[in-house]
């Protein structure tokens, strides 16, 4: 409707020796101000979706009150407030870690050691899993004489090893990188193996006609063509960095978000748990965001990629 | 002088993943002289495409003897250029990182890469897209990019597995026109496969028939049509029917046995 109201508009707007000039115009810019309006509709309806839920939640934690209500329940609103707490006490306990610090020194700190060890597991995960990827995805015997070990080792809940790291590596950082960089090595490992062992077999043929040698091969077509593999694998691999940095925090830890959450759950600090939790989504989405930005830059040879299929 | 491009008694078998084994090829027997523009025509599935994978060496023959410029085939042959049915432009390279792939693989310079694929680029009528992925040309464009891409090492020996078989009449017939311009102007020889006998003819010296499958050569023939030629009007001279037809009478009975046996296999 609006958009052939549009076009009447600009038809009836425009002089009539311009008409045959300007129909492609207007396709142009209409399109560009449809994709606008999707884009201000979609952040608006992402608002309308945050506001709901937060507001029903802050909602059902203080209605229904009253005496009548609480003698029957035993607490005010349709949730319990110190199992489940609430918007407006999270923001609270946010507000005063930024302001007054933690109980482990400042909010900052605690983020800044966090995002260490995510990234620094992120990094080495994804180093390792691409390599071994790539070689185990170049070279069949090599595949075929470890990949009963690597399932194994897959099989193993990678949360448990955390415990091993901590005792073996110490409550520092070191430890919380290893587990981060296991839990993010198999997820990579595995797309990475698999991307090498999709690549079309005509361009692997037309390179070596080309003359390309081995290692060529493996660096201008093998590669290039696993990537989109393997960043769709650092997506989700970033996630888990951030579980295992936390994870690990959990096992012992003298600062971080993890030990933050471990601290206010020992104190039964339910708004100081969820604020942990809000500081690691956030995290988590300020990396989705860069990731995304990486993968536009190295998959540019792609049409549209990313910008279509993000959520 | 030594054939161009030898097969002698040569025979090629697949192990089927059913542990089974399928002979693409038997006694296969072809020579190609030196400069040289041959056709080889044949039903579907009766081993053109492997007899190109022997000749580059992708593949080698099971029995009998494979020999480019009089030496054996070991392995990838040096000076061979293959243009492949399917699209096989690598699509994260730019149409110049494209063409400049081969020049850069033998060990030329970045710069002196660049100055060549550029020339070739534009001899192929691609000048201004030189920044392009794959993805932004059409079907047209990007067998271009493919013929620049293996012209640009100079080979001696081209190869072309229906090159064309996806483009349109028009454009296919101008691709055409131009692969005979940029032929004239080296000294290479071609084996072009394809399963349109028209095209066979309309652009070479000589047609190979090959059997259906296993694959063997039926019978080869001299095209004695005068060049240059231009492909959208040879086929109307009183020469090109009669070749038409002489080989046409041959090739007929090996699309029908290919034809009943995939009736039955589907049946």
């Amino acid at each position: 409707m609006s958009v052939r109201s549009a076009a009447r508009l600009s038809v009836t707007a425009s002089a009539p020796a311009e008409q045959a000039a300007r129909p492609a115009v207007d396709m142009v810019a209409r399109r560009r101000r449809d994709v606008r309006r999707r884009q201000v509709m979609v952040q608006g309806l992402r608002l309308l979706v945050g506001v709901v839920i937060l507001g029903v939640w802050e909602l059902s934690a203080r209605f229904p009150s009253g005496a009548a209500w609480e003698a029957q329940v035993g607490h005010a609103g349709l949730i319990d407030k110190f199992f489940w707490s609430e918007p407006s006490d999270i923001a609270q306990s946010l507000w005063t870690w930024f302001r007054d610090g933690t109980e482990l020194g400042p909010l900052w700190q605690q983020v800044l050691a966090t995002m260490e060890e995510t990234v620094g597991g992120f990094i080495v995960g994804s180093v390792l899993g691409v390599t071994f990827g790539v070689a185990l995805g170049r070279n069949r015997l090599l595949s075929d004489v470890l990949s009963p070990y690597i399932k194994g080792a897959n099989a193993i809940p990678r949360v448990v090893v955390g415990a091993l790291f901590a005792i073996s590596l110490g409550l520092d950082i070191k430890s919380k990188i290893a587990t981060a960089a296991v839990l993010v090595f198999f997820v990579v490992f595995f797309n990475a193996f698999q991307g090498v062992r999709e690549v079309d077999r005509n361009l692997i043929a037309n390179a070596r006609i080309l003359g390309a040698n081995n290692r060529q091969l493996t660096r201008e077509i093998i590669i290039p063509s696993a990537l989109s593999w393997i960043i769709a694998s650092l997506h989700t691999s970033f996630g888990l960095a951030l579980v295992g940095a936390v994870v690990g925090e959990l096992w012992g830890a003298t600062q971080g978000v993890g030990e933050l959450i471990y601290s206010a759950k020992n104190t039964f600090d339910t708004a100081g748990v969820f604020a942990g939790m809000a500081l690691l989504a956030a995290m988590a989405l300020l990396a989705e965001a860069l990731i995304t930005a990486l993968e536009n830059r190295l998959i540019r040879w792609r049409p549209n990629v990313a910008t279509e299929t993000r959520i | 002088m030594a054939p161009a491009i030898q097969l002698r008694n040569v025979t090629k078998r697949f192990l089927t993943p059913s542990s089974g084994v399928y002979t693409a090829l038997r006694d296969l027997n072809l020579a190609v002289e030196p400069g040289e523009f041959c056709a080889v025509v044949g039903p579907t599935g009766c081993g053109k495409s492997t007899t190109l994978a022997l000749i580059s060496g992708l593949e080698p023959a099971s029995e009998g003897e494979v020999e480019v410029d009089g030496k054996p085939v070991t392995g990838i042959v040096d000076g061979v250029g293959y243009v492949f049915q399917t699209d096989a432009v690598f699509p994260w390279k730019t149409v110049l990182e494209n063409v400049a792939a081969g020049p850069r693989y033998r060990g030329a310079s970045a710069r002196d890469a660049r100055e060549r694929a550029r020339e070739w680029i534009a001899r192929v009528g691609l000048a201004g897209f030189d920044d392009r992925y794959p993805y932004q040309l059409s079907g047209g464009m990007r067998k271009r990019v493919a013929l620049a891409q293996s012209l640009i090492n100079g080979p001696r020996i081209l190869l072309m597995d229906e090159p064309f078989s996806a483009l349109d009449v028009q454009t296919r017939n101008l691709m055409e026109n131009e692969l005979l311009t940029l032929w004239g102007a080296s000294p290479t020889s071609v084996v072009f496969v394809t399963h349109d006998l028209e095209e066979a003819i309309s652009l070479s010296d000589r047609v190979f028939v090959i059997t259906a499958g296993p694959g063997t050569v039926k019978s080869s023939y001299k095209v004695d049509l005068p060049r240059p030629r231009n492909v959208a009007e040879i086929r109307f001279q009183p020469e090109f029917s009669r070749i038409y037809e002489e080989i046409w009478s041959d090739l007929r009975d090996e699309v029908l046995v290919s034809y009943e046996r995939q009736k039955r296999g589907a049946a």
